[in-house]
Protein backbone atom coordinates (compact mmCIF):
# COMPACT_ATOMS: atom_id res chain seq x y z
CA UNK A 1 0.00 0.00 0.00
CA UNK A 2 2.97 2.24 0.57
CA UNK A 3 3.08 4.96 -2.04
CA UNK A 4 6.34 5.75 -3.73
CA UNK A 5 7.98 9.11 -3.31
CA UNK A 6 9.75 9.89 -6.55
CA UNK A 7 12.39 12.24 -5.24
CA UNK A 8 15.57 10.73 -3.84
CA UNK A 9 18.02 13.25 -2.41
CA UNK A 10 20.95 10.92 -3.10
CA UNK A 11 20.16 10.85 -6.81
CA UNK A 12 20.13 14.16 -8.73
CA UNK A 13 18.48 12.38 -11.67
CA UNK A 14 15.26 12.30 -9.66
CA UNK A 15 15.12 16.08 -9.11
CA UNK A 16 12.31 17.56 -11.19
CA UNK A 17 12.83 20.72 -13.21
CA UNK A 18 10.32 23.17 -14.65
CA UNK A 19 10.10 20.98 -17.72
CA UNK A 20 7.87 18.74 -15.62
CA UNK A 21 4.48 20.46 -15.67
CA UNK A 22 3.78 19.79 -11.99
CA UNK A 23 7.06 21.51 -11.07
CA UNK A 24 6.77 24.39 -13.50
CA UNK A 25 6.80 27.05 -10.79
CA UNK A 26 9.23 25.28 -8.45
CA UNK A 27 12.29 24.36 -10.45
CA UNK A 28 14.13 22.12 -8.00
CA UNK A 29 16.84 21.27 -10.49
CA UNK A 30 17.72 24.93 -10.92
CA UNK A 31 18.52 25.35 -7.23
CA UNK A 32 19.85 21.87 -6.63
CA UNK A 33 22.07 20.59 -9.41
CA UNK A 34 23.78 17.80 -7.51
CA UNK A 35 22.87 15.53 -4.64
CA UNK A 36 23.79 17.26 -1.35
CA UNK A 37 26.26 15.74 1.07
CA UNK A 38 24.40 13.88 3.82
CA UNK A 39 23.72 15.85 6.98
CA UNK A 40 25.36 14.94 10.26
CA UNK A 41 23.54 14.46 13.52
CA UNK A 42 21.54 17.25 15.12
CA UNK A 43 20.32 17.93 18.63
CA UNK A 44 16.57 17.96 19.19
CA UNK A 45 16.60 21.28 21.06
CA UNK A 46 13.49 23.04 22.38
CA UNK A 47 10.23 21.09 22.54
CA UNK A 48 8.41 22.68 19.57
CA UNK A 49 5.28 24.85 19.33
CA UNK A 50 2.75 22.08 20.05
CA UNK A 51 4.47 20.73 23.19
CA UNK A 52 1.77 22.02 25.53
CA UNK A 53 -0.88 19.96 23.77
CA UNK A 54 0.89 16.80 24.95
CA UNK A 55 0.44 13.40 23.32
CA UNK A 56 2.88 11.00 21.72
CA UNK A 57 5.75 12.10 19.48
CA UNK A 58 7.63 11.06 16.39
CA UNK A 59 10.81 13.10 16.07
CA UNK A 60 13.34 13.27 13.26
CA UNK A 61 16.55 15.25 13.60
CA UNK A 62 18.30 15.73 10.26
CA UNK A 63 16.42 12.72 8.96
CA UNK A 64 17.40 10.43 11.82
CA UNK A 65 14.52 9.06 13.84
CA UNK A 66 14.74 9.72 17.56
CA UNK A 67 12.63 6.71 18.51
CA UNK A 68 9.83 5.32 16.36
CA UNK A 69 8.89 6.34 12.81
CA UNK A 70 5.49 4.65 12.71
CA UNK A 71 2.36 5.26 14.70
CA UNK A 72 -1.04 3.60 14.80
CA UNK A 73 -3.81 5.55 16.51
CA UNK A 74 -6.78 3.97 18.18
CA UNK A 75 -9.27 5.75 20.37
CA UNK A 76 -8.64 9.44 20.85
CA UNK A 77 -4.99 10.39 20.55
CA UNK A 78 -2.62 13.25 19.90
CA UNK A 79 0.61 12.77 17.97
CA UNK A 80 3.28 15.40 17.51
CA UNK A 81 5.28 14.76 14.36
CA UNK A 82 8.44 16.83 14.33
CA UNK A 83 10.82 17.15 11.39
CA UNK A 84 13.83 18.99 12.78
CA UNK A 85 16.58 20.30 10.53
CA UNK A 86 19.78 21.83 11.84
CA UNK A 87 22.40 21.66 9.12
CA UNK A 88 24.56 23.83 6.91
CA UNK A 89 24.66 23.01 3.22
CA UNK A 90 23.84 19.31 3.59
CA UNK A 91 20.75 17.21 2.92
CA UNK A 92 18.59 14.66 4.71
CA UNK A 93 15.42 12.64 4.26
CA UNK A 94 12.86 11.61 6.85
CA UNK A 95 9.84 9.37 6.43
CA UNK A 96 6.97 8.74 8.83
CA UNK A 97 4.01 6.40 8.65
CA UNK A 98 0.86 7.10 10.56
CA UNK A 99 -2.51 5.43 10.51
CA UNK A 100 -5.76 5.95 12.35
CA UNK A 101 -7.76 2.80 13.00
CA UNK A 102 -11.49 2.56 12.40
CA UNK A 103 -13.28 4.89 14.77
CA UNK A 104 -10.06 6.51 16.02
CA UNK A 105 -9.80 10.24 16.49
CA UNK A 106 -6.29 11.54 15.91
CA UNK A 107 -4.93 15.04 16.31
CA UNK A 108 -1.74 15.11 14.25
CA UNK A 109 0.42 18.13 15.06
CA UNK A 110 3.22 18.39 12.56
CA UNK A 111 6.10 20.83 12.65
CA UNK A 112 8.98 21.43 10.31
CA UNK A 113 11.51 23.19 12.51
CA UNK A 114 14.54 24.44 10.63
CA UNK A 115 17.79 25.94 11.88
CA UNK A 116 21.17 26.39 10.25
CA UNK A 117 21.34 27.40 6.60
CA UNK A 118 21.21 26.22 3.03
CA UNK A 119 20.20 22.70 3.96
CA UNK A 120 18.04 20.44 1.83
CA UNK A 121 15.26 18.57 3.58
CA UNK A 122 12.96 15.95 2.16
CA UNK A 123 10.24 14.97 4.60
CA UNK A 124 7.57 12.44 3.79
CA UNK A 125 4.46 11.16 5.47
CA UNK A 126 2.18 8.26 4.65
CA UNK A 127 -1.12 8.62 6.40
CA UNK A 128 -4.04 6.21 6.38
CA UNK A 129 -7.40 7.26 7.70
CA UNK A 130 -9.52 4.15 8.20
CA UNK A 131 -13.26 3.90 7.74
CA UNK A 132 -15.00 6.05 10.31
CA UNK A 133 -11.73 7.49 11.64
CA UNK A 134 -11.17 11.21 12.03
CA UNK A 135 -7.79 12.88 11.60
CA UNK A 136 -7.04 16.57 12.06
CA UNK A 137 -3.58 17.49 10.83
CA UNK A 138 -2.12 20.91 11.54
CA UNK A 139 1.28 21.68 10.02
CA UNK A 140 3.51 24.61 11.00
CA UNK A 141 6.54 25.14 8.80
CA UNK A 142 9.40 27.47 9.67
CA UNK A 143 12.68 27.27 7.84
CA UNK A 144 15.70 29.45 7.10
CA UNK A 145 15.36 31.71 4.06
CA UNK A 146 18.11 29.87 2.19
CA UNK A 147 16.87 26.33 2.86
CA UNK A 148 15.41 24.02 0.25
CA UNK A 149 12.69 21.69 1.38
CA UNK A 150 10.24 19.26 -0.07
CA UNK A 151 7.49 17.86 2.09
CA UNK A 152 5.28 15.20 0.63
CA UNK A 153 2.27 13.59 2.23
CA UNK A 154 0.29 10.73 0.77
CA UNK A 155 -3.04 10.41 2.48
CA UNK A 156 -5.65 7.71 2.03
CA UNK A 157 -9.11 8.38 3.37
CA UNK A 158 -11.31 5.28 3.55
CA UNK A 159 -15.07 5.33 3.20
CA UNK A 160 -16.75 7.43 5.83
CA UNK A 161 -13.50 8.85 7.22
CA UNK A 162 -12.86 12.48 8.03
CA UNK A 163 -9.56 14.14 7.19
CA UNK A 164 -8.79 17.80 7.77
CA UNK A 165 -5.46 19.46 7.22
CA UNK A 166 -4.21 23.00 7.63
CA UNK A 167 -0.72 23.96 6.50
CA UNK A 168 0.78 27.20 7.79
CA UNK A 169 4.11 28.21 6.31
CA UNK A 170 6.49 31.12 5.97
CA UNK A 171 8.37 29.58 3.03
CA UNK A 172 12.05 29.03 2.32
CA UNK A 173 14.40 29.56 -0.62
CA UNK A 174 12.52 26.85 -2.46
CA UNK A 175 9.79 25.05 -0.61
CA UNK A 176 7.28 22.56 -1.88
CA UNK A 177 4.58 21.17 0.36
CA UNK A 178 2.67 18.56 -1.54
CA UNK A 179 -0.34 16.56 -0.43
CA UNK A 180 -1.90 13.74 -2.39
CA UNK A 181 -5.18 12.52 -1.05
CA UNK A 182 -7.02 9.44 -2.27
CA UNK A 183 -10.59 9.89 -1.26
CA UNK A 184 -12.69 6.74 -0.97
CA UNK A 185 -15.65 8.94 -0.24
CA UNK A 186 -18.98 7.24 0.54
CA UNK A 187 -19.62 9.91 3.07
CA UNK A 188 -15.95 10.68 3.75
CA UNK A 189 -15.02 14.32 4.13
CA UNK A 190 -11.78 16.04 3.33
CA UNK A 191 -10.68 19.55 4.19
CA UNK A 192 -7.34 20.58 2.67
CA UNK A 193 -6.57 24.11 3.85
CA UNK A 194 -3.41 26.14 4.01
CA UNK A 195 -1.90 29.57 4.30
CA UNK A 196 1.39 31.16 3.44
CA UNK A 197 2.99 34.38 4.62
CA UNK A 198 6.13 35.14 2.65
CA UNK A 199 8.76 37.85 3.18
CA UNK A 200 12.02 38.65 1.41
CA UNK A 201 12.74 36.37 -1.52
CA UNK A 202 11.04 33.34 -0.06
CA UNK A 203 9.17 30.80 -2.14
CA UNK A 204 6.54 28.30 -1.22
CA UNK A 205 4.53 25.97 -3.34
CA UNK A 206 1.39 24.43 -1.89
CA UNK A 207 0.41 21.65 -4.22
CA UNK A 208 -2.42 19.26 -3.62
CA UNK A 209 -4.16 16.54 -5.55
CA UNK A 210 -7.40 15.15 -4.21
CA UNK A 211 -8.70 12.13 -6.09
CA UNK A 212 -12.30 11.13 -5.51
CA UNK A 213 -12.50 7.45 -6.43
CA UNK A 214 -15.89 6.58 -4.93
CA UNK A 215 -19.28 8.27 -4.84
CA UNK A 216 -20.66 10.78 -2.36
CA UNK A 217 -17.52 12.35 -0.97
CA UNK A 218 -16.95 15.96 -0.02
CA UNK A 219 -13.81 18.07 -0.33
CA UNK A 220 -13.41 21.62 0.81
CA UNK A 221 -10.23 23.60 0.31
CA UNK A 222 -9.40 27.13 1.39
CA UNK A 223 -5.90 28.44 0.75
CA UNK A 224 -4.91 32.01 1.54
CA UNK A 225 -1.57 33.67 1.11
CA UNK A 226 0.39 36.89 1.29
CA UNK A 227 3.55 37.59 -0.70
CA UNK A 228 5.67 40.61 0.24
CA UNK A 229 8.96 42.00 -1.11
CA UNK A 230 10.13 39.70 -3.92
CA UNK A 231 8.53 36.56 -2.53
CA UNK A 232 6.67 34.04 -4.64
CA UNK A 233 3.68 32.02 -3.65
CA UNK A 234 2.50 29.06 -5.69
CA UNK A 235 -0.78 27.24 -5.36
CA UNK A 236 -1.54 24.21 -7.46
CA UNK A 237 -4.75 22.54 -6.47
CA UNK A 238 -6.17 19.66 -8.39
CA UNK A 239 -9.37 17.82 -7.67
CA UNK A 240 -10.03 14.74 -9.76
CA UNK A 241 -13.47 13.17 -9.75
CA UNK A 242 -13.11 9.66 -11.18
CA UNK A 243 -15.73 7.87 -13.20
CA UNK A 244 -18.38 6.58 -10.82
CA UNK A 245 -17.65 9.15 -8.13
CA UNK A 246 -21.15 10.55 -8.48
CA UNK A 247 -22.53 12.82 -5.81
CA UNK A 248 -19.13 14.39 -5.19
CA UNK A 249 -19.20 17.85 -3.63
CA UNK A 250 -15.88 19.65 -4.12
CA UNK A 251 -15.11 23.29 -3.39
CA UNK A 252 -11.75 24.93 -3.83
CA UNK A 253 -10.74 28.50 -3.07
CA UNK A 254 -7.38 30.25 -3.29
CA UNK A 255 -7.12 33.91 -2.34
CA UNK A 256 -3.87 35.82 -2.19
CA UNK A 257 -2.60 39.29 -1.51
CA UNK A 258 0.39 40.79 -3.25
CA UNK A 259 1.93 43.29 -0.88
CA UNK A 260 4.69 44.51 -3.18
CA UNK A 261 5.09 45.23 -6.86
CA UNK A 262 7.86 42.69 -7.14
CA UNK A 263 6.12 39.82 -5.39
CA UNK A 264 4.52 37.05 -7.42
CA UNK A 265 1.63 34.65 -7.05
CA UNK A 266 1.13 31.71 -9.38
CA UNK A 267 -2.12 29.83 -9.05
CA UNK A 268 -3.26 26.80 -10.95
CA UNK A 269 -6.62 25.46 -9.83
CA UNK A 270 -7.79 22.37 -11.70
CA UNK A 271 -11.00 20.41 -11.56
CA UNK A 272 -11.00 17.23 -13.60
CA UNK A 273 -14.36 15.56 -13.68
CA UNK A 274 -15.19 12.18 -15.19
CA UNK A 275 -18.37 11.55 -13.22
CA UNK A 276 -21.90 12.87 -13.67
CA UNK A 277 -24.03 14.50 -11.05
CA UNK A 278 -21.28 16.27 -9.15
CA UNK A 279 -21.07 19.70 -7.59
CA UNK A 280 -17.72 21.35 -8.08
CA UNK A 281 -16.70 24.96 -7.70
CA UNK A 282 -13.48 26.89 -7.56
CA UNK A 283 -12.60 30.50 -6.93
CA UNK A 284 -9.27 32.20 -7.24
CA UNK A 285 -8.45 35.83 -6.49
CA UNK A 286 -5.26 37.83 -6.24
CA UNK A 287 -5.40 41.38 -4.93
CA UNK A 288 -3.68 43.99 -2.83
CA UNK A 289 -4.34 45.36 0.63
CA UNK A 290 -7.32 47.73 0.61
CA UNK A 291 -5.82 51.23 0.47
CA UNK A 292 -8.92 52.92 1.82
CA UNK A 293 -9.04 50.55 4.80
CA UNK A 294 -5.36 51.28 5.37
CA UNK A 295 -5.97 55.02 5.39
CA UNK A 296 -9.02 54.67 7.61
CA UNK A 297 -6.97 52.78 10.20
CA UNK A 298 -4.13 55.29 10.06
CA UNK A 299 -6.60 58.15 10.41
CA UNK A 300 -7.65 56.61 13.72
CA UNK A 301 -4.04 56.55 14.90
CA UNK A 302 -2.83 53.10 13.93
CA UNK A 303 0.64 53.44 12.36
CA UNK A 304 0.95 52.17 8.78
CA UNK A 305 2.99 49.04 9.60
CA UNK A 306 0.64 48.04 12.37
CA UNK A 307 -2.38 48.69 10.13
CA UNK A 308 -0.90 46.50 7.39
CA UNK A 309 -0.19 43.70 9.88
CA UNK A 310 -3.73 43.91 11.26
CA UNK A 311 -5.28 43.78 7.78
CA UNK A 312 -2.98 40.92 6.78
CA UNK A 313 -3.91 38.97 9.86
CA UNK A 314 -7.60 39.66 9.29
CA UNK A 315 -7.23 38.33 5.75
CA UNK A 316 -5.38 35.15 6.70
CA UNK A 317 -7.15 34.30 9.94
CA UNK A 318 -10.13 32.76 8.15
CA UNK A 319 -7.97 29.71 7.45
CA UNK A 320 -6.94 29.41 11.11
CA UNK A 321 -10.56 29.84 12.22
CA UNK A 322 -11.44 26.71 10.26
CA UNK A 323 -9.15 24.53 12.41
CA UNK A 324 -11.57 22.28 14.25
CA UNK A 325 -9.48 21.63 17.38
CA UNK A 326 -9.48 24.60 19.72
CA UNK A 327 -6.07 24.03 21.31
CA UNK A 328 -4.35 23.56 17.94
CA UNK A 329 -6.22 26.54 16.54
CA UNK A 330 -4.95 28.83 19.30
CA UNK A 331 -1.34 27.64 18.89
CA UNK A 332 -1.58 28.26 15.13
CA UNK A 333 -3.14 31.67 15.71
CA UNK A 334 -0.35 32.74 18.06
CA UNK A 335 2.29 31.27 15.79
CA UNK A 336 0.96 33.28 12.85
CA UNK A 337 0.44 36.49 14.83
CA UNK A 338 4.05 36.37 16.01
CA UNK A 339 5.19 36.24 12.37
CA UNK A 340 3.15 39.09 10.93
CA UNK B 1 -6.79 76.87 16.93
CA UNK B 2 -6.81 75.45 13.42
CA UNK B 3 -5.15 77.80 11.00
CA UNK B 4 -5.20 77.07 7.28
CA UNK B 5 -3.49 79.56 5.03
CA UNK B 6 -3.41 79.67 1.26
CA UNK B 7 -3.78 75.89 1.00
CA UNK B 8 -3.44 74.39 -2.46
CA UNK B 9 -4.16 70.68 -2.85
CA UNK B 10 -3.96 68.55 -5.97
CA UNK B 11 -5.33 65.09 -6.57
CA UNK B 12 -3.23 63.51 -9.24
CA UNK B 13 -2.42 66.42 -11.52
CA UNK B 14 -5.69 68.16 -10.85
CA UNK B 15 -5.73 71.19 -8.53
CA UNK B 16 -8.80 71.01 -6.24
CA UNK B 17 -8.11 73.47 -3.43
CA UNK B 18 -6.75 76.74 -4.78
CA UNK B 19 -5.68 78.99 -1.94
CA UNK B 20 -8.01 78.12 0.92
CA UNK B 21 -7.62 80.25 4.04
CA UNK B 22 -9.58 79.54 7.21
CA UNK B 23 -9.19 79.87 11.00
CA UNK B 24 -11.19 77.78 13.47
CA UNK B 25 -10.54 78.73 17.11
CA UNK B 26 -10.73 76.02 19.78
CA UNK B 27 -14.22 75.75 21.26
CA UNK B 28 -15.94 76.79 18.02
CA UNK B 29 -17.94 74.85 15.46
CA UNK B 30 -17.51 76.01 11.87
CA UNK B 31 -19.57 74.70 8.98
CA UNK B 32 -18.17 74.33 5.47
CA UNK B 33 -20.92 74.39 2.89
CA UNK B 34 -20.63 74.26 -0.82
CA UNK B 35 -21.86 72.76 -4.05
CA UNK B 36 -20.83 69.32 -5.24
CA UNK B 37 -17.29 69.26 -6.55
CA UNK B 38 -16.24 72.36 -4.62
CA UNK B 39 -13.51 70.45 -2.77
CA UNK B 40 -15.28 69.82 0.55
CA UNK B 41 -14.21 66.21 0.95
CA UNK B 42 -10.76 67.06 -0.37
CA UNK B 43 -10.36 69.50 2.50
CA UNK B 44 -11.15 66.74 5.02
CA UNK B 45 -8.71 64.35 3.37
CA UNK B 46 -5.97 66.96 3.06
CA UNK B 47 -6.24 67.86 6.74
CA UNK B 48 -6.05 64.19 7.76
CA UNK B 49 -3.23 63.32 5.34
CA UNK B 50 -4.79 60.89 2.90
CA UNK B 51 -2.20 59.65 0.38
CA UNK B 52 -2.83 61.13 -3.05
CA UNK B 53 -4.07 64.47 -1.68
CA UNK B 54 -0.96 66.49 -2.08
CA UNK B 55 -0.55 69.93 -0.55
CA UNK B 56 1.44 71.84 -3.16
CA UNK B 57 1.37 75.20 -1.42
CA UNK B 58 0.27 76.83 1.83
CA UNK B 59 0.30 75.79 5.48
CA UNK B 60 -1.90 74.08 8.06
CA UNK B 61 -1.30 74.54 11.75
CA UNK B 62 -3.13 72.82 14.56
CA UNK B 63 -2.23 73.59 18.21
CA UNK B 64 1.12 74.92 17.06
CA UNK B 65 1.95 71.80 14.99
CA UNK B 66 2.71 71.86 11.27
CA UNK B 67 0.11 69.24 10.31
CA UNK B 68 1.33 68.83 6.75
CA UNK B 69 4.66 67.47 8.03
CA UNK B 70 2.98 64.58 9.86
CA UNK B 71 1.73 61.22 8.59
CA UNK B 72 -1.96 60.34 9.10
CA UNK B 73 -1.41 58.32 12.30
CA UNK B 74 0.73 61.08 13.81
CA UNK B 75 -1.99 63.62 13.01
CA UNK B 76 -4.55 61.36 14.70
CA UNK B 77 -2.36 61.19 17.81
CA UNK B 78 -2.29 65.01 17.77
CA UNK B 79 -6.08 64.97 17.98
CA UNK B 80 -7.21 65.10 14.33
CA UNK B 81 -10.30 62.98 13.65
CA UNK B 82 -12.02 62.73 10.29
CA UNK B 83 -15.49 61.25 10.40
CA UNK B 84 -15.93 59.61 6.99
CA UNK B 85 -18.89 60.24 4.75
CA UNK B 86 -18.81 56.52 3.99
CA UNK B 87 -17.11 54.70 6.88
CA UNK B 88 -14.95 51.82 5.68
CA UNK B 89 -15.83 48.17 6.30
CA UNK B 90 -12.96 46.13 7.66
CA UNK B 91 -13.68 42.38 7.49
CA UNK B 92 -11.89 40.23 10.03
CA UNK B 93 -11.23 43.00 12.55
CA UNK B 94 -13.82 43.20 15.34
CA UNK B 95 -14.93 46.78 16.09
CA UNK B 96 -13.78 46.48 19.72
CA UNK B 97 -10.32 45.31 18.68
CA UNK B 98 -10.08 48.09 16.16
CA UNK B 99 -10.98 50.89 18.55
CA UNK B 100 -8.75 49.57 21.33
CA UNK B 101 -5.82 49.19 18.93
CA UNK B 102 -6.35 52.77 17.74
CA UNK B 103 -6.72 54.20 21.23
CA UNK B 104 -3.59 52.49 22.53
CA UNK B 105 -1.58 53.39 19.43
CA UNK B 106 -2.48 57.05 19.99
CA UNK B 107 -1.60 56.81 23.66
CA UNK B 108 1.74 55.18 22.84
CA UNK B 109 2.50 57.94 20.34
CA UNK B 110 1.79 60.55 23.03
CA UNK B 111 3.85 58.72 25.65
CA UNK B 112 0.77 57.94 27.74
CA UNK B 113 -0.11 54.73 29.48
CA UNK B 114 -2.17 52.23 27.46
CA UNK B 115 -5.68 51.30 28.55
CA UNK B 116 -6.07 47.74 29.84
CA UNK B 117 -8.93 45.58 28.53
CA UNK B 118 -11.28 45.78 31.55
CA UNK B 119 -11.07 49.58 31.78
CA UNK B 120 -11.52 49.84 28.02
CA UNK B 121 -14.64 47.67 28.04
CA UNK B 122 -16.13 49.84 30.77
CA UNK B 123 -15.52 52.96 28.68
CA UNK B 124 -17.10 51.33 25.64
CA UNK B 125 -20.17 50.15 27.53
CA UNK B 126 -20.86 53.66 28.78
CA UNK B 127 -20.24 55.32 25.42
CA UNK B 128 -22.30 52.80 23.44
CA UNK B 129 -25.21 53.16 25.88
CA UNK B 130 -25.28 56.91 25.35
CA UNK B 131 -25.51 56.32 21.58
CA UNK B 132 -28.18 53.60 21.97
CA UNK B 133 -25.88 51.05 20.36
CA UNK B 134 -26.11 47.33 20.96
CA UNK B 135 -22.87 46.34 22.68
CA UNK B 136 -22.83 42.93 20.95
CA UNK B 137 -22.64 44.69 17.60
CA UNK B 138 -19.15 45.85 18.57
CA UNK B 139 -17.95 42.26 18.60
CA UNK B 140 -18.65 42.06 14.88
CA UNK B 141 -16.11 43.06 12.22
CA UNK B 142 -15.95 46.85 11.98
CA UNK B 143 -18.84 48.27 9.94
CA UNK B 144 -19.38 45.00 8.06
CA UNK B 145 -23.10 44.62 7.49
CA UNK B 146 -23.85 47.74 9.56
CA UNK B 147 -26.64 49.99 8.31
CA UNK B 148 -25.85 53.58 7.31
CA UNK B 149 -27.04 54.82 10.70
CA UNK B 150 -25.04 52.19 12.60
CA UNK B 151 -21.90 53.13 10.72
CA UNK B 152 -22.32 56.80 11.64
CA UNK B 153 -22.97 55.91 15.27
CA UNK B 154 -19.82 53.83 15.17
CA UNK B 155 -17.95 56.95 14.03
CA UNK B 156 -19.39 58.98 16.91
CA UNK B 157 -18.53 56.18 19.34
CA UNK B 158 -14.93 56.29 18.14
CA UNK B 159 -14.88 60.07 18.63
CA UNK B 160 -16.18 59.67 22.17
CA UNK B 161 -13.49 57.11 22.98
CA UNK B 162 -10.52 58.60 21.14
CA UNK B 163 -11.30 62.12 22.40
CA UNK B 164 -9.89 64.07 19.48
CA UNK B 165 -9.40 67.82 19.75
CA UNK B 166 -10.03 68.63 16.07
CA UNK B 167 -13.13 66.99 14.62
CA UNK B 168 -13.82 67.04 10.92
CA UNK B 169 -17.27 65.72 10.03
CA UNK B 170 -17.57 64.93 6.34
CA UNK B 171 -21.24 64.86 5.24
CA UNK B 172 -22.19 63.15 8.48
CA UNK B 173 -25.89 63.47 7.63
CA UNK B 174 -25.72 61.50 4.39
CA UNK B 175 -27.58 58.22 4.58
CA UNK B 176 -29.29 59.04 7.86
CA UNK B 177 -33.01 59.08 8.53
CA UNK B 178 -34.36 61.72 10.87
CA UNK B 179 -34.11 59.59 14.05
CA UNK B 180 -30.56 58.51 13.34
CA UNK B 181 -29.69 62.11 12.48
CA UNK B 182 -30.96 63.24 15.88
CA UNK B 183 -29.01 60.58 17.78
CA UNK B 184 -25.82 61.25 15.84
CA UNK B 185 -26.16 65.02 16.30
CA UNK B 186 -26.75 64.64 20.01
CA UNK B 187 -23.59 62.54 20.12
CA UNK B 188 -21.64 65.26 18.36
CA UNK B 189 -23.10 68.04 20.51
CA UNK B 190 -22.12 66.12 23.65
CA UNK B 191 -18.54 66.37 22.43
CA UNK B 192 -18.52 70.18 22.25
CA UNK B 193 -15.87 71.49 24.59
CA UNK B 194 -13.93 74.74 25.00
CA UNK B 195 -10.66 73.02 23.97
CA UNK B 196 -12.13 71.31 20.91
CA UNK B 197 -12.63 72.64 17.41
CA UNK B 198 -15.10 71.19 14.92
CA UNK B 199 -15.34 71.50 11.19
CA UNK B 200 -18.70 70.33 9.88
CA UNK B 201 -18.68 69.71 6.14
CA UNK B 202 -22.13 69.53 4.62
CA UNK B 203 -24.01 70.13 1.42
CA UNK B 204 -27.36 70.70 3.12
CA UNK B 205 -28.42 73.09 5.84
CA UNK B 206 -30.47 70.34 7.53
CA UNK B 207 -27.60 69.04 9.68
CA UNK B 208 -26.97 72.55 11.00
CA UNK B 209 -30.43 72.59 12.60
CA UNK B 210 -29.05 69.92 14.90
CA UNK B 211 -25.40 70.91 15.19
CA UNK B 212 -25.43 74.70 15.54
CA UNK B 213 -22.37 76.30 14.00
CA UNK B 214 -20.66 79.43 15.27
CA UNK B 215 -19.57 80.34 11.76
CA UNK B 216 -20.55 79.23 8.25
CA UNK B 217 -18.17 79.32 5.28
CA UNK B 218 -18.96 78.77 1.63
CA UNK B 219 -16.42 76.69 -0.27
CA UNK B 220 -16.60 77.05 -4.04
CA UNK B 221 -13.97 76.59 -6.72
CA UNK B 222 -11.41 75.47 -4.15
CA UNK B 223 -11.56 78.60 -1.98
CA UNK B 224 -13.65 80.11 0.80
CA UNK B 225 -15.79 82.63 -1.07
CA UNK B 226 -18.06 83.82 1.75
CA UNK B 227 -18.22 83.60 5.54
CA UNK B 228 -20.89 84.57 8.02
CA UNK B 229 -22.95 83.56 11.01
CA UNK B 230 -25.55 80.74 11.15
CA UNK B 231 -27.93 82.87 9.08
CA UNK B 232 -25.71 82.29 6.04
CA UNK B 233 -26.71 78.62 6.03
CA UNK B 234 -30.38 79.54 5.84
CA UNK B 235 -29.69 81.99 3.08
CA UNK B 236 -27.91 79.26 1.10
CA UNK B 237 -30.79 76.89 1.69
CA UNK B 238 -33.18 79.48 0.25
CA UNK B 239 -31.06 80.77 -2.62
CA UNK B 240 -28.84 77.83 -3.51
CA UNK B 241 -25.20 78.02 -4.54
CA UNK B 242 -25.79 79.53 -7.97
CA UNK B 243 -24.40 82.95 -7.28
CA UNK B 244 -21.11 81.44 -6.09
CA UNK B 245 -20.87 79.19 -9.11
CA UNK B 246 -21.13 82.15 -11.45
CA UNK B 247 -17.99 83.67 -10.06
CA UNK B 248 -14.86 82.54 -11.89
CA UNK B 249 -12.97 80.08 -9.68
Amino acid sequence: MSAAFAIDLTDAETFPSRRTEAWKYSDLKRWLRAAPEPSGTAAVGPPGPFYDLGGEAIVFANGRAVGVTDFIASGEQTLRLRYISDAVGTGHTAGARVSARAGAKLLLLETHEGAGSAYVAHNTLELDVAAGAEVTRVVLVEEPEDAISIAEAHVKVEAGGVYRQTIVTTGAKLQRIETRITHYAQGAQVQADGLYLLNGSRHTDLTSVVRHVEHDGATSQLIKGVARDTARGVFQGKIVVERGADGTDARMGHHALIASERAEIDAKPELIIYADDVQCAHGNTVGTLDESALFYMQQRGIPADEARALLTQAFLIEVIDRIEHEGAREVAREWLTARL
Amino acid sequence: MLSISNLHVSVGEKPILKGLTLDVPAGEVHAIMGPNGAGKSTLGYALSGRPGYEATEGAVEWAGEDLLALDPAERAAKGVFLSFQYPIEIPGVPALTFVRTALNAQKRARGEEEVAAPAFLKLVREASKALKMDFDMLKRPLNVGFSGGEKKRMEILQMALLEPSLLILDETDSGLDIDALRIVSEGVNALRRPDRAMLVITHYQRLLDYIKPDRVHVLAGGRIVASGGPELAHQLEAEGYDKYLLEPA
